[in-house]
């Protein structure tokens, strides 16, 4: 009894990488990855190379886990997860090194941590290990775009505010300057991507009502 | 006053349910009730109503501010001209400079803030509160006079949206509004709000040869009780500093009529006086063996200074941030008087230890009144136990 073959961009397929771009997103509906937000965001370029290496890490992982969801005994799958997701790291952490050496240092250990990144372990824990390996990749490249999007949005508007830049290069004119304007440092802080997020959340929330929880 | 209520009789119509422009009815609610007494009676049951409603109670304390803002704008002026190198300047001259430098900063921060007031009272369909009458007019008294207005407009929308209107709007804000938006400020522009530059109002002008602007604060730190202006110069004012901070006389007038009408509590300012005395007294025990001159500063020298007695009279007492508990106040007093004169001394870097102070304990204050409710609950079931 052959199961009718399901295409390759379902619709319930379709749904896996779009659903966590708005109404499941990992950052400002679950609320994940919050401290990589706040670290990494203060400028674009970091954000960016940030969101691309946890883009492989999420894919990958989810891809070898599902692959190998029938071999690992429950009671021992978070170690395993966790040795794929750090043998991950690992690989993309000396990438980086080798070929974007500067933003490697700029990011430090951040890479190193995202390792500790529980939108990853999540989506293994609640999608790669009870689905195929086919969703389990849609469903990891959707997460990692939520997260990226969000990321690059947050480092957008503390990068412009924060020091008049967008990717490094100086946007807020020099004439600005003479005329009194001052970059905001407080946007620099860690506190203020918090309230960047949070302001990301409530636009959200407000054009999507059915986010609003009942209390 | 019978031309206002014409007026607003005309227009009324247009603003209640079903007129052209009901949507926009809190906007016309609130210059009604601003103007009249608002003649709403209770439907079912008893209840008490008072004279005094939140329009009232906050326009005693923006009378309350009057003395502390006039000697402000004055001291403005005095500064300025004396950085000038004018020895006696003149008191009206002094007086008309201060109020070109302060009025458009009040004028700014009414506009906005009152803006996006009204803004959020339409779309949520709320009456607008009148928590920024107060808010309006302390942000401009706790800046320096140099400020550049628009930085004055960020603060002002950074206050009211992300610290106020997100938690619902007045009464419900966790942090006290004024202090907020300076916070801000001299997080995000740190060279406008510290160091020994921006204190007195130059208004593009040279200073004269050696002339420092330099707060008190900031001279303790350096220089320990010696370097500071007397007890008795502190307590009267006449130095640099934020606008309205820096008299303690006009101060304590302020404070008399809010402590006589009954709106501020006592409970807090007095904790306050006490944990700021405290923390000064611990200090001092320790100056001889340490080599921080500012702790050999007496306790009652570092209350009058900065701003402290600005904070203890119109922050600490704000009544929606502090605690609610009459215990509770007291602890939130004590404390936030303590944690201001200890972020003076052992901090540097944060010479007005009393703002860092104050949001602090707003942020503790629920948990202190946790504590004083849960204590009185176990003292009481202990007393149903043993009877």
């Amino acid at each position: 009894m052959a199961e009718k073959k399901e295409a390759l961009f379902s619709k319930k397929n379709r749904k896996l990488m779009t659903d966590p771009l708005d109404g499941a997103n990992p950052i400002s509906i679950q609320v994940l990855g919050i401290c990589s937000a706040l670290a990494i965001t203060v400028q674009i370029e970091q954000a960016f190379v940030m969101s691309v290496s946890v883009l492989a890490v999420m894919m990958f992982g989810n891809v070898i886990v599902s692959a190998m969801r029938n071999l690992i005994p429950s009671r021992i799958r978070i170690i395993v997860q966790l040795v794929v997701v750090a043998a991950l790291v690992i690989l993309v952490n000396e990438l980086l090194k080798a070929f974007m050496p500067d933003v490697s240092e700029k990011l430090s250990v951040f890479v190193g941590l995202i390792i500790t990144n529980c939108i990853i372990m999540g989506r293994l824990e609640a999608f790669a290990l009870g689905n195929k390996i086919w969703p389990s990749l849609l469903d990891g490249f959707g997460n990692a775009i939520g997260y990226a999007w969000i990321l690059v949005a947050v480092a957008f508007f503390r990068e412009v505010l924060g020091s008049g830049k967008i990717w490094g290069f100086q946007i807020i004119p020099e004439s600005f300057y003479e005329l009194g304007y001052m970059n905001n440092n407080m946007m620099i802080l860690p506190p203020m991507a918090l309230i960047t997020v949070a302001l990301i959340i409530w636009a959200q929330r407000t054009r999507n009502k059915d986010l609003i929880e009942e209390n | 006053m019978k031309l206002f209520r014409n007026i607003l009789n005309g227009v009324k119509p247009h603003f209640e349910k079903g007129g052209k422009l009901e949507k926009l009815y809190p906007a016309y609610d609130a210059f009604e009730t601003f103007l009249f007494v608002p003649d709403h009676t209770s439907h079912s049951g008893a209840h008490m109503r008072d004279a005094i409603d939140l329009k009232r109670t906050m326009f005693t304390v923006v009378l309350a501010l009057i003395p502390a803002l006039i000697f402000g704008m004055w001291n403005t002026g005095y500064q300025h001209f004396l950085a000038l190198g004018v020895t006696e300047p003149d008191c009206i001259e002094s007086l008309i400079y201060g109020a070109t430098k302060v009025l458009p900063m009040i004028a700014v921060s009414y506009g906005v803030g009152l803006g996006i007031e009204f803004a959020f009272a339409i779309s949520r369909g709320h009456s607008v509160n009148e928590g920024y009458l107060v808010t309006g007019l302390l942000i401009p008294m706790i800046m320096p006079a140099d400020l550049p207005l628009w930085m004055l407009a960020v603060a002002v929308v950074f206050a009211v949206v992300i610290g106020k209107e997100v938690f619902g709007g007045t009464g419900m804000n966790i942090l006290n509004p004024a202090l907020t938006a300076r916070a801000f400020l001299f997080f995000a522009y740190p060279t406008m709000m510290s160091g020994d530059k921006v204190w007195i109002s130059l208004g593009g002008e040279q200073a004269v040869d050696g002339f420092s602007g330099a707060t008190p604060l900031a001279n303790a730190i350096e220089g320990g009780v010696n370097a500071i202006p007397s007890i008795m110069e502190s307590f009267i004012g006449i130095i640099p500093g934020s606008i309205a901070e820096t008299s303690g006389v006009a101060i304590l007038i302020g404070a008399a009529l809010l402590l006589i009408t009954g709106i501020a509590s006592w409970r807090v300012m007095i904790g306050m006086f006490l944990g700021g005395y405290a923390m000064g007294l611990i200090f001092n025990g320790f100056a001889d063996s340490a080599d921080n001159l500012y702790m050999a500063v007496p306790a009652i020298h570092q209350i009058v200074m900065g701003g402290f007695l600005f904070g203890m009279v119109f922050m600490a007492t704000d009544p929606v941030s502090a605690a609610q508990t009459n215990k509770g106040k007291w602890i939130y007093g004590f404390l936030t008087g303590l944690l201001a004169i200890l972020i003076r001394v052992v901090n540097p870097a944060y010479p007005e230890g009393v703002m860092m102070a104050i949001l602090f304990m707003n942020v503790m204050a629920p948990l202190v009144d946790h504590y004083v409710v849960a204590a009185n609950i176990n003292r009481r079931m202990k007393r149903v136990k043993t009877a």
